[in-house]
């Protein structure tokens, strides 16, 4: 594939003894949704922690627009914009959700000057508008350790965004929310994508979800990748119903 | 919130009342000269310690290299150091007050200069370590630089050094120590409230709040910490150079590094008054300069455990401090805002 935004190429992680990644490969074209899916335990998280530099690989190469990034750091990677969410949301908790989203400018701009600057009425605007874009304008000026889960998963999303990141890497947004609330977060993810052109890569146990999203999936299990795809083929894919049930 | 013509008043009164104070008060003017001093520490301790989340036990560290870097530029730039310390201030040299003046005032800006530069050398070390980590890291590197320099015959070693005397009114030099003490702990505390208005102090917070977050947005951490201990070091160091001269006698372990006492007081008075407050290390520095000046009045001999029980005291039931307890009485008046629960119940109802 020609326009893949992130290539990942024969990556290999252990811990110790336990591998949890052996020998994965796989893209992400540039501008679509892809899916992660796979049981618990079997690797996609330490694969998102390879990808944007939490550790470093044993083995293989991940490249971010061509570039080699498995040599760099965390906020080296975070500022090519390359961009993740946490399972555990991770907020400013004792900043209201103004400050937090000010914090979350994409800092590959900033100068050395700019630790001392104000922020601009621009950034301002633009937090305020994407506070909105999910639904929190309201909540803007509490504590965000006071929102509840939901709302800091929304917050987080909305911070990712500030960013203007190229690539976001969610790992299971919908978890922990309110299902009366998930049909509003995949339109917003939707809408992310289309409308800001924000490439996806969702780690997603919701079925429901992850078939509304992706144009194409790739299964892991037991650290291997076991399956890649459409949705429906992914779906009625033998080996990944076994995984899910547990013959594997 | 506090409408800003009251803000207004209070700095004047503040302002006055400080200009004012030795004149009126000549007996207590080393007294609250020490006051300011403790306002400085609290306020640079509360960089790091209560805005970013790192608690340093080694900030002291700061003040002794001004101290001594000070001292060895006054001396050094009419005198030989060596031959001037290895006398233990037998050696009377008379300074002119041009060399006075000259040599204090150079001496306060490179120990401004040096402090920061070491803030960046150790920064660029200790800022590997996390949590009870950073704080021995830190402790240990104010503990080692007391005793290197008890062991630097250069600098006097143990025996420390005199320091030139002010060719003047003894008055007029307590005032003089007096104004620069009261100035910078004004400048401190402006500075300190200009950077948490920019998006430095939003950083710092973040850092606090989540600092491998921080990192994963892309902020550049490593810098913010490096230049935050800068500005801590850079105040301490000018505050280390004053309080010298205004003792007179400089040595390594009770004066230029006391890790047990002025080190833990900065920790201590930041943690009375509340950290991560701009107003809390004013207000704790105050109570607790107070209750020190009190307790070793009237309890002497009894002010080392006075003063541990007041710790356990705060440690245990008052982590928050004077104006953390504030902000939880009335937030509204420190601009935090509350969601209130009825109108909640209302939006979620309909």
């Amino acid at each position: 594939m020609n326009n893949s935004v992130i290539e990942v190429t024969d990556v290999s992680k252990s811990f110790g003894g336990v591998v949890a990644n052996r020998n994965i490969s796989l893209t992400v074209p540039d501008g679509e949704i892809t899916g992660l899916i796979g049981p618990n335990g079997s690797g996609k998280t330490t694969l998102f922690n390879s990808i944007v530099g939490y550790h470093p690989i044993d083995q293989g190469s991940i490249k971010f627009e061509g570039q080699e990034i498995s040599d760099l750091n965390v906020q080296q990677i975070a500022r090519l914009g390359l961009l993740r969410t946490f399972q555990q949301t991770r907020i400013y908790g004792k900043m209201d959700c103004v400050k937090n989203m000010l914090i979350s400018v994409p800092h590959r701009k900033a100068k050395w000057s700019d630790m001392f600057t104000d922020y601009s009425a621009e950034d301002l605007e633009k937090a305020e508008h994407l506070l909105d874009f999910v639904g929190l304008y309201s909540k803007r000026k509490l504590l965000s350790g006071d929102l509840s889960f939901g709302q800091q998963k929304l917050l987080e999303f909305a911070m990712a965004l500030m960013n203007e990141p190229k690539v976001l890497l969610l790992d299971e947004p919908t978890a922990g929310i309110n299902p009366t609330l998930i049909n509003g977060l995949i339109d917003r993810l939707l809408r992310a994508n289309a409308d800001f052109g924000i490439t996806l890569l969702v780690i997603e146990h919701n079925m429901r979800v992850i078939m509304n999203l992706a144009r194409h999936m790739y299964c892991l299990a037991h650290g291997e990748l076991l399956a890649s795809g459409a949705p429906e083929e992914i779906q009625n894919d033998q080996r990944v119903i076994d995984a899910y049930l547990g013959a594997h | 919130m506090i409408s800003g013509r009251i803000k207004a008043l209070l700095y004047l009164v503040i302002l006055a009342a400080g200009i004012w104070a030795p004149f009126e008060y000549p007996a207590y003017t080393f007294q609250i000269a020490l006051l300011w001093l403790m306002i400085v520490f609290a306020l640079t301790w509360d960089i790091l310690g209560g805005q970013m989340g790192y608690n340093s036990l080694g900030n002291i560290f700061f003040f002794g290299a001004g101290m001594y870097v000070c001292s060895v530029a006054q001396i050094g730039l009419y005198y030989d150091v060596a031959e001037y310390t290895a006398h233990f201030g037998a050696v009377k040299v008379d300074f002119t007050m041009g060399q006075y003046f000259t040599g204090l005032f150079v001496g306060l800006g490179l120990a401004a200069l040096v402090s920061v530069v070491a803030a960046v050398i150790f920064g660029w070390i200790v800022f590997g370590l996390r949590g009870p980590y950073f704080a021995i890291g830190t402790l240990g590197v104010a503990i080692a630089a007391g005793e290197l320099i008890g062991a630097w015959d250069y600098v006097g070693g143990g025996g420390g050094i005199t320091l030139p005397s002010f060719p003047g009114d003894p008055e007029d030099r307590s005032n003089l120590f007096y104004f620069l003490n009261f100035a910078l702990a004004i400048v401190t505390f402006l500075f300190v409230r200009w950077l948490y208005s920019t998006r430095f102090g939003l950083a710092l917070n973040a850092i606090r709040d989540d600092e491998q977050k921080a990192e994963g947005m892309g902020i550049h951490t490593k810098r913010y910490k490096t230049i935050a201990w800068s500005i801590a070091a850079f105040f301490l160091g000018i505050s280390g150079g004053i309080f010298g001269n205004m003792t007179g006698f400089i040595e390594p372990l009770e004066v230029a590094f006391p890790t047990v006492t002025f080190g833990i007081f900065m920790v201590l008075m930041v943690l009375l008054g509340g950290k991560g407050t701009l107003w809390g290390p004013v207000i704790g520095a105050v109570v607790f300069h107070v209750i020190k000046e009190l307790t070793w009045t009237y309890l002497l001999g009894w002010q080392w455990v006075a003063l541990g029980a007041l710790i356990i005291i705060i440690v245990v039931y008052f982590q928050q401090g004077i104006v953390g307890w504030m902000m939880e009485q009335w937030p509204s008046m420190f601009g935090i805002v509350v969601e209130d629960k009825s109108e909640q119940a209302k939006e979620e109802a309909a």
